[in-house]
C-alpha cells in the first residue's frame, strides 16, 4: 500500500487519538525539557531522548510506520532531540528515516547511532548503510554496541571524527554488562560519550561509571530507564506517593524517569515508546523541579519496598 | 558474544507481540486467496495418505516441498526478515527441507504411507489440528481471522503438518527429513513463549506428540519377535 501524505496525516491523527483530547492550549504550555552540556564541545542537549528498541522494528507495516512517525512528531513538538538506533534494531533505521522524510528532516534531531558487527573491516560499510537508511547527511553520534569489536571500530571512529564525518564518538553497553571493561575504555580512550542501563533499581553504576563519567568529562546516555517497560508495568498496580507531587509529576514513569534525570552525571535518557502521549510525558518529566540527593534516596527506597 | 550465560530470551526478541501479528495480516492479505489452494493442498495430502497409493506418496513430497519453499520465500525472507534479522538466516533451510523433499519423494521408496503404525493416529491428529486447528487460534484469541496461521502460508501449520506427514510415512531416509522441521518448530515456540503468547503450545504439543509416537514406534519394534 502506498502511503500519502493524507494516509500519514489520518494515521498520525488516529495514533495521537488520546492526546488530542488535550486543549492545544494546555499542550502549548508544557515547558521546555531541561537541557544538560555534553562535556567535550559544551554543546547543550534535552535531557529526554528517544530510543526505538523494538518500538520502532515494525517493518514494512504502513499503518505501525506512520504511528513511529507520529512518536516522532510529538518528541520534536516536546522540545526532544536525540534518538537512538542501532543496526541490531531490525528495522528501526528505516523506520526512522521514513519518520524523517514525512517531518520534513527536522533541524533539531541529534542521531545516535551505532555501529555492531564483528569485523572491523565492516564497520564502515554498516556505518554508511545505516546513514542511508536515516537519510541524513552524517550521524551526530556514532557508538559501539554492546563493545563489540571495540579494538577495532573506536579508532575507525575516531579517524571518522577527525575528518568530520561524525561529530562525537561512544560506547554502549546494557543491563550491567562489562561494567569493568568499560570502565576501562573511559579512563584510556578519548571518548565523546558513554552508554549503559541505570534506573531506580538497577544502581550499580552509581558506584563507579557515574562518578567516572564526571570526572573524564563524558556524556552518560542512560538505557532502559523503565527495564523495557516491566517497571512501569509493576508499578502501575501501586498507588504514586502523594509527596512524588511536589515534583509536577503524574505517573510512576515520570517519577523514575526524574530519579535518573536528578542524577548530576546523567547527560540523557532514553526511553522508548510507541505511544504519543508516552513521549509527551517523558518529555515533560524534563521539565520542573528535580529530586535533590535524598529525595531520590526515597523514592529508591519505596520503589523497593513495593 | 562474551558474558553469554546473562542473556535471556527476552534480550534476542526484537519486536512485539503487536508488530508480529501485524505481520501475519498483512502477509494474509497479500497473499489471499491462495490460502484456498494451500488449504486444498493438504486435503490432497490426507487423502493421498490415506489411499496409500504408490504414487501418491511423490505428489505428496512435491506438494510440501514446494510449499516449504514457498513459505521460506514468501514469509521467511520477504516478510519476517524485516523485523527479525535472523529469518533471513532461517530462510535457506526452508528452501534445504523442499529439496530434501523433492530428492528424497523422487526415490524409489524414499517414502512409503503404504503400511499402517501405531504412530498413526498421532500424525493424524498433528496433521488435521495443521491444516483446520491452527487457523482458528487467532480468532479464538480475539485477533480476528486476518492473522490466522495457514498452511502452505505460514511457517508454524506448514511445519507441524509436515511433522504429521512425516509421523504417517516409512523410509530409510526419514530421518533426514525431521531435524528442519523439529527445529523451526522449536524456535517458533520459544519465540512465542518469550512474547508471552498462549500460541506457543501448539509448536510444542505438535513436537511432544511426535516424540513420544516415535519412541513408542521404536519401543515397539525392538519388542515385537524377528520374522521367521
Amino acid at each position: 500500500m502506498r502511503t500519502t501524505r493524507r494516509t500519514f496525516v489520518q494515521a498520525s491523527l488516529a495514533a495521537t487519538a488520546a492526546a488530542t483530547l488535550l486543549p492545544i492550549s494546555l499542550r502549548a504550555q508544557q515547558a521546555p525539557p531541561a537541557r544538560r552540556p555534553i562535556p567535550s564541545t559544551h554543546e547543550e542537549i534535552p535531557i529526554v531522548g528517544l530510543g526505538t528498541w523494538i518500538t520502532f522494528n515494525v517493518g514494512d507495516d504502513p499503518v505501525l510506520r506512520d504511528e513511529c512517525a507520529g512518536v516522532m512528531a510529538a518528541f520534536f513538538e516536546a522540545g526532544g532531540r536525540m534518538i537512538d538506533s542501532s543496526p541490531m534494531y531490525g528495522s528501526s533505521q528505516p523506520v526512522i528515516g521514513y519518520g524523517l522524510q514525512k517531518l520534513g528532516r527536522p533541524s533539531a534531531l541529534f542521531s545516535a547511532e551505532k555501529v555492531w558487527t564483528s569485523s572491523g573491516a565492516a564497520g564502515p560499510a554498516q556505518i554508511e548503510q545505516s546513514r542511508r537508511f536515516w537519510g541524513v547527511p552524517k550521524f551526530d553520534l556514532v557508538q559501539v554496541h554492546n563493545l563489540l569489536t571495540w579494538k577495532a571500530h573506536l579508532p575507525m571512529l575516531f579517524q571518522m571524527k577527525a575528518a568530520g564525518a561524525v561529530r562525537y564518538v561512544g560506547i554502549t553497553t546494557s543491563e550491567g554488562r562489562r561494567h569493568d571493561l568499560l570502565e576501562q575504555i573511559m579512563r584510556n580512550e578519548p571518548i565523546d560519550f558513554v552508554q549503559f542501563s541505570y534506573n531506580v533499581v538497577d544502581r550499580e553504576a552509581e558506584a563507579r561509571l557515574l562518578p567516572l563519567a564526571s570526572e573524564r568529562g563524558i556524556a552518560v546516555i542512560v538505557n532502559r530507564p523503565f527495564r523495557q517497560g516491566a517497571l512501569t508495568d509493576r508499578l502501575k498496580r501501586e498507588p504514586l506517593p502523594e509527596w512524588a507531587r511536589e515534583f509536577g509529576v503524574s505517573s510512576w514513569a515520570q517519577l523514575i524517569l526524574k530519579f535518573i534525570l536528578a542524577h548530576p552525571a546523567v547527560t540523557v535518557a532514553i526511553p522508548a515508546t510507541t505511544r504519543v502521549d508516552h513521549v509527551r510525558e517523558n518529555l515533560s518529566a524534563a521539565a520542573g523541579p528535580m529530586p535533590d540527593p535524598a529525595m531520590r534516596e526515597r523514592i529508591a527506597a519505596h520503589v523497593k519496598a513495593l | 558474544m562474551s558474558e553469554w550465560w546473562t542473556y535471556r530470551p527476552e534480550d534476542f526478541l526484537l519486536f512485539s507481540p503487536r508488530v508480529y501479528w501485524r505481520m501475519f495480516e498483512l502477509h494474509n492479505a497479500s497473499l489471499w486467496p491462495l490460502h484456498v489452494l494451500t488449504l486444498g493442498a493438504g486435503l490432497i495430502i490426507v487423502l493421498l495418505i490415506a489411499r496409500r497409493s504408490g504414487i501418491g506418496a511423490r505428489w505428496i513430497a512435491f506438494i510440501l516441498a514446494m510449499l516449504w519453499i514457498f513459505v521460506g520465500w514468501s514469509f521467511l525472507w520477504n516478510r519476517y526478515a524485516t523485523i527479525n534479522w535472523a529469518a533471513a538466516y532461517v530462510a535457506p533451510a526452508f528452501a534445504v527441507e523442499g529439496v530434501l523433499l523433492l530428492v528424497i519423494g523422487s526415490l524409489r521408496d524414499g517414502l512409503a504411507f503404504d503400511r499402517r503404525g501405531p504412530a498413526d493416529w498421532t500424525g493424524y491428529l498433528i496433521l488435521g489440528f495443521a491444516l483446520a486447528g491452527q487457523p482458528l487460534l487467532a480468532p479464538l484469541q480475539a485477533r480476528g481471522w486476518a492473522s490466522s496461521e495457514v498452511f502452505g502460508i505460514a511457517p508454524d501449520p506448514t511445519a507441524m503438518a509436515t511433522l504429521g506427514v512425516l509421523l504417517l510415512a516409512r523410509g530409510k531416509l526419514l530421518p533426514v527429513l525431521l531435524p528442519i522441521p523439529v527445529l523451526w518448530c522449536l524456535l517458533s515456540a520459544m519465540t512465542l513463549s518469550t512474547m508471552g503468547e498462549p500460541q506457543a503450545w501448539p509448536p510444542y504439543a505438535a513436537l511432544a506428540l511426535a516424540a513420544a509416537a516415535w519412541t513408542w514406534t521404536i519401543i515397539r519394534r525392538r519388542g515385537s519377535p524377528p520374522p521367521a
